[in-house]
């Protein structure tokens, strides 16, 4: 391994929070600033959020996520802000010594003065939802089906269920009835939707699509291939009614329950977590419980959109410029 | 007189707007919208609803790259406008704000690339 290259300002992530730090730190004086991407494009999760609804608050106008995002990468190429693409950052000490690793450079150490954690969250998966039954081919989460028809061009699935009404799955209901699938219920174990009363409206009830709430999936059926789901209605405790089972014949579980914000490198840190949003706890600069590393975006805590990680961000780069001397 | 309740859809803050009619059918009176573009998606959604359509397109080289309608499209005509999106494969280059059918299903809409 080489010796550790310096940075003043290097920035873990480059989705719409990394961007947004990078450009406001720049902004505000920054000039020595490094984003680290483990993905081939910046951009994160705006990438696949192909519908349109983001930047009302922002820019005042109605873009799709890859417009969004565009609108920071243009920025961040205008100030020639440094990345590096396909690298992923696997720890970060104290002394904000960051590891990362790519295919051209190795292992490689980056010593920063100021560290912006940016990575964002990740879905609630099968295993932890704890759904019964077989673990056949078919069930997805709602990201990872969008990943699959957006940016890859594969269908899932023709014949499809979605547990969770959160709005990544309401959004999936609609993208993949447009492809020819059918999407034949949405359901909730909460007696209120998760998702946005727009998504309800444009996504599910213009295309039929029934959504049912206090009602979950007590088991998964079929051994290869998914072949369907056991429904039950719950109770005011979320306890299953005996007697409300119906069996619903599918090819595709899709799952939208509930983001987690990312922190492992936060945790391996030593970084104080606050339990309540799983993210870092911050004081009014974002700054975390190290000196001169920040958090933003949604690895401080799950957005419900993507203009307020914006706003956020924005803080973080600022402080993170003060507090390198920018 | 009539009355017709609408979750409006044109920002996250789904304004439930009511819309009552007239003797003779026709808009009278829209209330529960909290800003413009509310009240014109109300009228829209009681005399001809539209929806901005967002979807996918593999190019000539086999990239999939984002498009949307460049104006909402009528409701009723989304899996035309769909079933004339899959059809197209546009040589590269393709690039952002690049338009890849122009006029789309006799709509004024035309399908724009909104990725990179």
């Amino acid at each position: 391994m080489s010796e550790a290259r310096n940075v003043g300002i290097l920035i873990i992530g480059g989705g719409p929070a990394g961007l947004s730090a990078a450009v406001s730190a720049y902004e505000a004086g920054a000039r020595d600033i490094l984003i680290l991407e483990r993905e081939e494009t910046l951009g994160g999760i705006l990438k696949q959020c192909i519908h349109s609804g983001f930047g009302l608050h922002r820019f005042g106008e109605e873009l799709t996520g890859p417009e969004y995002a565009h609108r920071y990468i243009q920025k961040v190429l205008e100030y020639k802000i440094p990345y590096l693409l396909n690298t992923m950052v696997t720890g970060l000490a104290a002394d904000k010594t960051v590891t990362a690793v790519n295919s051209e450079d190795g292992i490689f150490e980056i010593k920063a003065k100021a560290v912006i954690l940016a990575m964002g969250c990740r879905e609630r998966s099968r295993g932890a939802l704890n759904i019964p039954g077989t673990r056949p081919a078919g069930i997805y989460t709602a990201g990872t089906a969008q990943k699959y028809v957006n940016l890859m061009g594969y269908m899932p699935g023709k014949e499809v269920v979605i547990l969770g009404s959160g709005d990544i799955g309401l959004i999936m209901a609609r993208r993949m009835t447009l492809e020819g699938a059918k999407v034949k219920l949405c359901c909730d174990i909460l007696p209120v939707p998760g998702g946005l009363p727009r998504n309800i409206e444009q996504c599910l009830n213009d295309f039929g699509i029934p959504l049912r709430l206090s009602c979950t999936v007590s088991e998964i059926h079929g051994r290869d291939r998914i072949t369907g789901v056991t429904l039950v209605s719950v109770d005011e405790n979320r306890k299953p009614i005996p007697g409300s089972e119906e069996y619903v014949s599918c090819d595709t579980l899709l799952l939208s329950c509930g983001l987690i914000p990312e922190n492992e490198l936060s945790r391996g840190a030593g970084i104080e977590i606050d339990p309540k949003t799983s993210g870092p706890v911050t004081d009014e600069n974002l700054q975390t419980s190290i000196e001169g590393v920040f958090a933003c975006g949604n690895v401080h805590h799950v957005h419900g959109l993507v203009d307020d990680v914006s706003i956020q961000a924005d803080i973080a780069g600022k402080a993170a410029a003060q507090y390198v001397g920018a | 007189m009539k009355e017709r309740k609408i979750t409006c859809i044109m920002c996250p803050k789904g304004c439930n707007i009511s819309v009552t009619f007239a003797e003779d059918g026709s808009a009278a009176d829209i209330s529960g919208n909290s800003c413009p573009r509310g009240h014109e998606y109300a009228w829209n959604e009681v005399h001809h609803p539209v929806r901005t359509l967002t979807s996918t397109v593999r190019t000539a080289s086999g990239r999939m790259v984002a498009v949307k309608s460049s104006v909402p499209v009528p409701k009723e005509l989304l899996f035309d406008v769909m079933a004339c999106i899959n059809t197209v494969r546009p040589e590269e280059p393709v690039k952002f704000g690049d338009i890849v059918i122009n006029n789309v299903c006799g709509t004024d809409a035309d399908i724009v690339v909104t990725s990179e």
